[in-house]
């Protein structure tokens, strides 16, 4: 109750200082999970975070790293980076930020429980200099660790403490106070939080960046409207300023409608299928003794077979970006010039089935979700004639997202043939998806790669990625892998799904490319 | 009495077992949760250890005993979605839930039974004809699209009505109500009428059936022999029987108004029970699933147990025949 007092204090003070206030309403698919922002590594939630907490590191509008609680950072050798912190930074709650909530938050977010760890593994250790300074070792050389420093949350040491919050959640154990509270040092803080309702946020006064602070609105509201049509609804008819994500076939229903508009750009995601190329006998074809998709002509004829130029006019309505590479446009070590899809040509997927010794094709279930991404379903459905044209008998099993990656993705006994999947390499760098989806023998690597694809070659080059800090090699390096798995038919990349917001007027957004609304970059005309 | 009441409570506690038993292995088979709480950076290594933390790869018998021990200790679990414990979120969302089917139950019998004894006894007027067609309407309308279209015109078109949520809610105790504030009200009206649509069109329909029917029996025509007014045949003599059955579907519908009120919350997002359920079947959240459909089973059991002793009390024939058993 006290709490609650005190934002109502902080949003008169604020509704005072700016004439008019201006709240900014908006929707998504589901709500938030937790405010911890060490204990859910899911889209919504993540997409939230910056808004209320920092790391040492953020990323601009273009995905590039740029300071945050950091002022600056320099090698003192391969394996140790110093960072001097901002200082006159505060918390929510008015605690000034040193660097023991930094060496608190290492250890918090790194701990047994924390979902959010992954992010912070290749960091050894991290050491308080004076309370402005901070060394971080690496295990090994880590060109990309800026990058996941955007994932690494700083919080309050004292207020964990305090409430006895100093580990995260997970799994069975209880709630803490940091589930529906929270003390970041970000732009925006919580000052009403009820699960699956709302959370309503206004801009925290003493924020260390706010003279030169983007935002233009002085409290957000933000809903779940988990119904599509209603969450449509909410924005026609006024009750939300922005509702995302709109469906393709929606589209034209928000863009005809005056005073509102469809906001799009394209996702950093790329849609694929993947292929058991691991198991002797292929699961479809009991008895047999073979596995088509060992058989680099077999991937190959697949490819081929499929027409992406229907699915992206027919399926998916011209939103969406076509693509022949894995790692999606805006990423770093993406290579322009090997964006180009191999033509679609079912007589040469035949003849290549026939040298491969499958004239007469052969049977296979395409494993795909239904609730996932962009018309999951109805792209899977597209490919079943598409692949019977040239003789593959597709038996479609598409159902909801937990069963699907329960299917795929099962540590000891993934069980698919041929699944759909929809990779994001959230911190903008190719290594995101080469380790988890493109290679099986390394530190961390394999967790999606349902079919366990995996080419000693690009092990190698990946792991010499891992450590190599010029810039300019390590593009050279990736462009390598990017063209032998190319070559390779490790997986069939079939397009970069769109974002799309839809927005009422007056509203000034650029849409973001991993689809998180930045109430920093949020501006609204009266 | 008390024998058949102790009877009853104990077919409900059998009821409660196996009803344990299939919502457990209901929501054991809905997929994995692992993936959904650890997000897409997790390692093989993270998401076996987390397998094995929620014991998920033990032997299906073991975990539904393990189950059934926490919860007879009165441990429901912790949502595998919300990280909040599972008997906290169901009541957070009570309230919501109850206010909703409250009010729609309330709609479905004060327009029901007067509506359905109009069109017994004016068969041939054109209102009755409406009020029929319009109630088989009402049947035959799956719920979503009664509530979009809903939405469509008094949300989207004539801007009267908010589309979704529970507007402003009011605290009292650990209970929160919309209906003190006006735009609680306002957003409660869309979702309960589109809740009752269903049960309204099902009960005038029977209120009516049965009415005719005991217009048509011999008593009736008794005591229209006897020359009593139309009044006191009608209300008197007719209704009080035409009523038993009537009750029975009432009470039954409202268990299914408070339990299934799944697509209609999910349509409104009205932060209900409803809702919740979805969604944790959405995410495999097991322990709120068993929960609420064990939670599930109780409220018909109760109510079951509740028509029951309504029956003893308004017919007489129950008393006698469970007396002289």
């Amino acid at each position: 109750m006290r709490r609650w007092q005190g934002a109502a204090f902080v949003g008169m003070v604020l509704a005072v200082g700016h004439a008019g206030a201006q709240t900014f309403r908006y929707a998504s698919t589901g709500d938030v999970l937790t405010l911890d922002p060490h204990s859910a590594d899911e889209a919504l939630s993540n997409s939230f975070k910056n808004n209320v907490h920092e790391g040492l590191v953020r990323f601009d509008e273009n995905l590039n790293p740029e300071p945050a609680l950091a002022v600056s950072w320099k090698n003192v050798d391969p394996v140790t980076w110093r960072f001097q912190l901002r200082k006159g930074v505060t918390f929510h709650d008015g605690t000034p930020f040193t660097a023991d909530d930094v060496v608190f938050s290492f250890a918090r977010q790194s701990s047994k429980n924390s979902v959010m760890a992954s992010h912070v593994s290749t960091i050894r250790t991290v050491r308080k200099i004076d309370d402005y300074t901070v060394e971080y070792v690496t295990k090994g050389p880590d060109p990309i660790l800026l990058r996941n420093l955007t994932e690494h949350f700083i919080v309050s040491r004292k207020w964990c403490e305090q409430h006895a919050t100093t580990e995260p959640v997970a799994g069975l154990k209880d709630e803490t106070y940091a589930t529906r509270h929270e003390n970041g040092t970000g732009p925006f803080q919580v000052i009403e939080r009820v699960p699956d309702t709302r959370t309503v946020l206004v801009p925290y006064p003493k924020w260390w960046d706010l003279p030169n602070r983007k935002y233009g609105i002085t409290r957000a509201e933000f809903r779940p409207i988990a119904n599509a049509a209603t969450r449509l609804a909410a924005l026609i008819s006024g009750e939300v300023d922005l509702a995302y994500p709109i469906a393709p076939q929606d589209v034209p229903r928000v863009d005809g409608q005056k005073g509102f508009r469809v906001a799009k750009t394209s996702e950093l995601r790329v849609l694929f299928l993947g292929m058991d190329q691991w198991r002797d006998e292929s699961l479809d074809m009991p008895g047999s003794k073979k596995n088509p998709f060992k058989d680099v002509r077999v991937r190959r004829a697949v490819y081929q077979a499929i027409d992406e130029q229907a699915i992206h006019s027919k399926v998916m309505r011209g939103l969406a970006a076509p693509t022949g590479l894995i790692i999606p446009q805006g990423t770093e070590g993406y290579d322009p010039a090997l964006r180009d899809r191999y033509p679609y040509d079912p007589a040469a997927s035949r003849k290549l089935l026939a040298e491969a010794g499958y004239p007469d094709g052969f049977p296979v279930t395409l494993d795909c979700p239904n609730d996932r991404y962009i018309n999951d379903e109805a792209i899977c459905q597209s490919l079943v004639p598409m692949l019977a044209r040239v003789g593959i008998k597709v038996t479609l099993n598409a159902q909801t997202k937990s069963k699907h990656f329960d299917k795929i993705l099962r540590p000891s006994n993934n069980n698919t043939s041929l699944y759909l999947l929809g990779f994001s390499p959230e911190t903008a760098d190719a290594m995101a998806t080469f380790v988890p989806v493109m290679t099986m023998t390394l530190e961390g690597s394999g967790a999606w790669n349902g079919g366990r694809y995996s080419n000693p070659q690009v092990e190698k080059l990946v792991a010499q990625i891992r450590v190599e800090m010029n810039p300019e090699k390590r593009r050279k390096l990736m462009s390598e892998v990017l063209r032998i798995h190319k070559e390779d038919f490790g997986h069939i990349p079939l397009h970069e799904q769109l974002v799309m917001w839809g927005v009422r007027e007056g509203v000034e957004v650029k849409p973001d490319p991993r689809d998180r609304v930045q109430l920093r970059f949020v501006k609204m005309r009266q | 009495m008390i024998a058949g009441l102790l009877t009853r409570l104990l077919q409900g506690v059998g009821v409660m077992l196996v009803v344990g038993l299939l919502a457990f292995a209901v929501s054991t088979k809905l997929g994995d949760p692992v993936n959904n709480m650890l997000g897409p950076n997790a390692t093989i290594e993270e998401r076996e250890a987390m397998t094995h933390e929620l014991g998920l790869d033990q032997p299906f018998l073991l975990q539904y005993w393990r189950y059934l021990g926490r919860v007879l200790h009165g441990r429901l679990g912790v949502s595998y979605r919300l990280g909040i414990p599972v008997e906290e979120l169901l009541a957070e969302r009570l309230p919501a839930s109850v206010e909703l089917s409250g009010v729609a139950m309330l709609l479905t019998l004060l327009l029901g039974v007067p509506l359905g004894i109009y069109t017994a006894l004016h068969r041939r007027s054109v209102l009755s004809k409406l009020v029929l067609g319009a109630s088989l309407t009402g049947l035959s309308l799956p719920t979503f699209l009664v509530g979009l279209l809903l939405i469509f015109f008094f949300s989207v078109q004539l801007r009267w009505l908010p589309s979704s949520g529970r507007g402003q809610v009011v605290a009292i105790g650990p209970w929160t109500t919309g209906l003190l504030t006006l735009s609680g009200l306002r957003s409660l009206l869309l979702p309960s009428i589109t809740l009752a649509l269903f049960s309204l069109a099902l009960l005038l329909r029977l209120v009516r059936g049965e009415l005719l029917d005991v217009l048509h029996s011999d008593h009736i025509r008794f005591a229209r022999a006897r020359g009593l007014p139309d009044r006191a045949i009608h209300f008197r003599h007719a209704l009080k029987n035409a009523l038993l059955p009537v009750i029975t579907v009432a009470a039954l519908q409202l268990g299914n108004l408070l339990a299934f009120a799944v697509v209609t919350e999910t349509v409104f997002q009205w932060p209900g029970m409803g809702l919740l359920f979805l969604q944790a079947v959405q995410f495999a959240d097991v322990p709120v699933i068993s929960t609420y459909l064990l939670l599930a089973a109780v409220t018909f059991v109760l109510i079951n147990l509740a028509v029951d002793v309504s029956y003893r009390v308004l017919d007489p024939r129950v008393r006698s025949s469970r007396a002289g058993s």
